[in-house]
């Protein structure tokens, strides 16, 4: 963009000596294009009617918009939260489209039947919607969004009694499934914007994996913000049967704009006995530009609940994105002897922040956790790291181990660990380890005087840096992450 | 080879090299020595292409071209190896990658095309067997948790994958026991050639037993105050460096 340069001469930031470095630091947001397309917007604003029409156009049964009201209600009654280490102006919820869909005449039946300016956008995006493409291996279910565009591979999924659909869909054909599981890890009172979510949320990716069945291929939902001042409320519930596998991936991209834009996002997962789930995220939300005008709020609520013995959930994101990101992908360990992990990279450029971290909630015996927590802070970015590892009295002889490592790469970024700990019982066995560096100027000079260019180095030393994460996420993703890391990043060296 | 004009370098207002001349030719050793604060590494580390200093000189020119205006990895990938006094660790690495990244980018430069994962393994692994060192040595993190000796090592190989045509080895023989000293000397020998010049910046003799420079030079005060062959530096190591430099010594005294 041309203004760039112009930009570069008036900031001036003493901790980027290097000229050339400056020259590239503020890469455009590659995926910061708008899709023109009719939309079918509601109103801005919020209210029960609002509430009414969104469960009116999704054709929902009683029970959902029950849920919603007593939802709404609830939210009424709470306070937005104020602890995260996060600053941010008030947010008018009232000045949000809480529904907006693109203008299809019926839904649509197969690829052919979803509008090519749609099927262009995922292009743009990478996305192996085409099943020729996507015979790489991946399942993609498409939200573009409020609504789901398409889900491919639904038929060989469905031959093995894998249900991969838009939750909408799944309210309709499984409604006992949602009904029984919809809000049993995160209850519709569990916080202010899990609530709001629960009110209001529009769609999202269904998963029930049935018992003993090993999912043969990675499902996968690409999330995309497109509309002007919506939110995007989706909501995922992922349900492994027992003795099931499946591993889930997420990706999240969002057009430029000068607004901020609410992500207020649930997921739930269930794992019964002796079932594996794997979530992975690569989150790559529009972080805002580098004075901090425009991003995403990504305020979102992942829980699973390792319900039954055995039962493993592990959690890995990387988040690149976003003006402000809250998240903290919790694991309740109920089952005897399950097995809860969390792997993060958190990445925080210019005047981003994130306040992230996870939450480990030891219940059975022998219940085991992970957490290896990677922040890396640039320009004015911030980046906190907030866990709490909880050890009830039923949880003989738990174990956990926290390893939260911060990399610092200016001189005006922060980095902040808030680790909280709780154990009720004398068995357990809880290490933290912590660590902070900053990537010196001798690090770098050593690595260019072997012929690798600044860029390279950085590139180099922060993938040494999350190297442990990037080894949990399944190869395309950790092939994309990596990437999406060296752009975040150019020149982002102080 | 390289040809130093009256270079003069400084941080801030402090001076640390005052006017060094050096012709160095293909095929040649040298040995830079001196007392502590000299201004060896500072030369060395200014050669590769550190930033932070002030840099003047009437002319530095390495194969023809003008090194000051060269930036360390263009400078690395003309040909110019820097041993480190102390390497780097980076963490998470492995010391594979970064030979790899490191040749393919000397490689490009070279009009060469990159080595594929198969042909590098066989070229790493006949360099370690130069230097007689074990496979494992790959596939740890670069330098993290390295003996000093291992570090000392590690530069050797690099070096070895990289076959600069001119390097310059940091103080390598510090902190060396005898065997690892002499492990590091064959090594350097065996990289010697009519096509390399070698400059070895050392406090002390012994490693100039096993490596028998052509040309010594005594560094003092930030300047090459004395010149000679290989038997200035037995001198140095019976009479110390009193001799060449009376004022330093007058300095030293309490």
């Amino acid at each position: 963009m041309s203004n760039t340069e112009v930009r570069h001469a008036e900031l001036h930031e003493p901790g980027l000596g290097n000229p050339e470095l400056r020259k590239r630091i503020d890469d455009e947001y590659r995926w910061g294009f708008v899709t023109e397309i009719e939309q079918e917007i509601v109103p801005k604003g919020l209210n029960e009617d609002v509430i009414r029409l969104i469960s009116a156009k999704k054709a929902e049964p009683a029970f959902m918009l029950d849920w919603r009201l007593q939802a709404y209600r609830h939210w009424l009654t709470l306070r937005e939260p104020t602890w995260a280490s996060v600053h941010h102006a008030p947010i008018d919820y009232q000045a949000i489209h809480y529904y907006a869909a693109p203008k299809t005449r019926t839904q649509p039946k197969d690829l052919s039947e979803v509008d090519p300016e749609l099927l262009r956008t995922y292009e743009k995006l990478g996305i192996p919607l085409q099943e020729r493409e996507a015979l790489a291996g991946v399942a993609v279910d498409a939200v573009f969004d409020s609504v789901s565009v398409a889900t491919t591979f639904k038929d060989k999924l469905e031959s093995l009694g894998i249900i991969f659909c838009s939750f909408s869909e799944a309210v309709q054909k499984h409604p006992e499934l949602v009904r029984q599981y919809l809000g049993s890890v995160v209850p519709y009172t569990d916080n202010y914007f899990a609530t709001l979510n629960s009110a209001v949320f529009t769609d999202g990716s269904f998963v029930y994996v049935p018992k003993g069945v090993r999912c043969p291929m990675e499902l996968s939902t690409y999330f995309r913000i497109n509309a002007k001042n919506s939110g995007q409320f989706e909501r995922t519930l992922i349900i492994a049967d027992e003795g099931a596998t499946v591993s889930y991936l997420e990706g999240c991209t969002a057009p430029m704009r000068d607004e901020n834009q609410l992500h207020a996002a649930v997921v739930e997962l269930v794992a019964l006995k002796d079932a594996r789930i794997k979530y992975s995220t690569v989150q790559n939300w529009y972080p805002g530009d580098r004075e901090g005008r425009g991003g995403i709020y990504n305020f979102v609520t992942k829980r699973g609940d390792c319900r039954g013995d055995r039962s493993h959930i592990s959690w890995t994101q990387v988040e690149t994105g976003s003006a402000i990101t809250w998240k903290y992908p919790s694991c309740i360990l109920r089952g005897d002897d399950s097995v809860g992990e969390f792997y993060s990279i958190a990445l925080t450029n210019h005047r981003q922040q994130a306040d992230t971290g996870t939450k480990m909630i030891h219940i059975g015996r022998n219940s085991r956790s992970t957490i290896v927590s990677k922040g890396i802070s640039a320009g004015f970015g911030s980046n906190a790291y907030r866990g709490l590892v909880k050890v009830l009295p039923t949880a003989a002889n738990a174990r956990n181990h926290t390893q939260c490592d911060s990399l610092l790469m200016s001189d005006h970024c922060a980095a902040h660990t808030f680790p909280y700990i709780e154990v009720k019982n004398a068995s357990a066995t809880v290490e933290h380890e912590a660590t902070t560096s900053k990537i010196g100027d001798d690090q770098l000079f050593y690595l260019r005087s072997r012929g690798l260019s600044a860029e390279d180095a950085v590139n180099l030393i922060v993938n040494g840096f999350c190297k442990e994460v990037f080894k949990e996420l399944p190869m395309e993703f950790a092939v994309e992450a990596q990437k999406l890391l060296a752009v975040s990043l150019e020149g982002a060296v102080g | 080879m390289l040809e130093i004009r009256n270079l003069h370098v400084s941080i801030g207002d402090k001076p640390i090299l005052a006017g060094i001349n050096l012709t160095v030719r293909a095929g040649e050793v040298h040995a830079i020595m001196g007392p502590n604060g000299s201004g060896k590494s500072t030369l060395a580390q200014v050669l590769a292409g550190r930033e932070g200093y002030t840099v003047t000189a009437d002319s530095v020119r390495y194969l023809e071209q003008d090194l000051l205006a060269m930036a360390a990895e263009q400078r690395a990938r003309a040909g110019v190896f820097l041993a480190f006094q102390y390497p780097l660790e980076i963490p998470g690495v492995a010391n594979v990658q970064l030979l790899r990244t490191a040749l393919n980018s000397v490689r490009l430069q070279r009009g060469e095309p990159e080595l594929d994962a198969m042909d590098f393994l066989d070229t790493v692994k006949s360099k370690l067997a130069l230097l007689g060192m074990d496979e494992s040595f790959l596939y740890r993190a670069v330098n993290e948790g390295f003996s000093g000796g291992e570090k000392k090592r590690n530069e050797i190989l690099q070096m070895a994958v990289l076959e600069p045509r001119l390097a310059i080895l940091d103080e390598t023989d510090s902190g060396l026991d005898i065997d690892a000293l002499k492990t590091v000397a064959s090594g350097v020998n065996a990289l010697k050639s009519p096509q390399r010049a070698i400059i070895l910046v050392t406090h002390y003799q012994r490693l100039l037993n096993y490596i028998v420079p052509d040309h010594v030079h005594v560094l003092a005060g930030g300047r090459i105050v004395r010149s000679g062959d290989a038997s200035l530096a037995l001198e140095l190591e019976n009479r110390g460096y009193g001799w060449v430099i009376p004022e330093a010594q007058e300095e030293a005294r309490p």
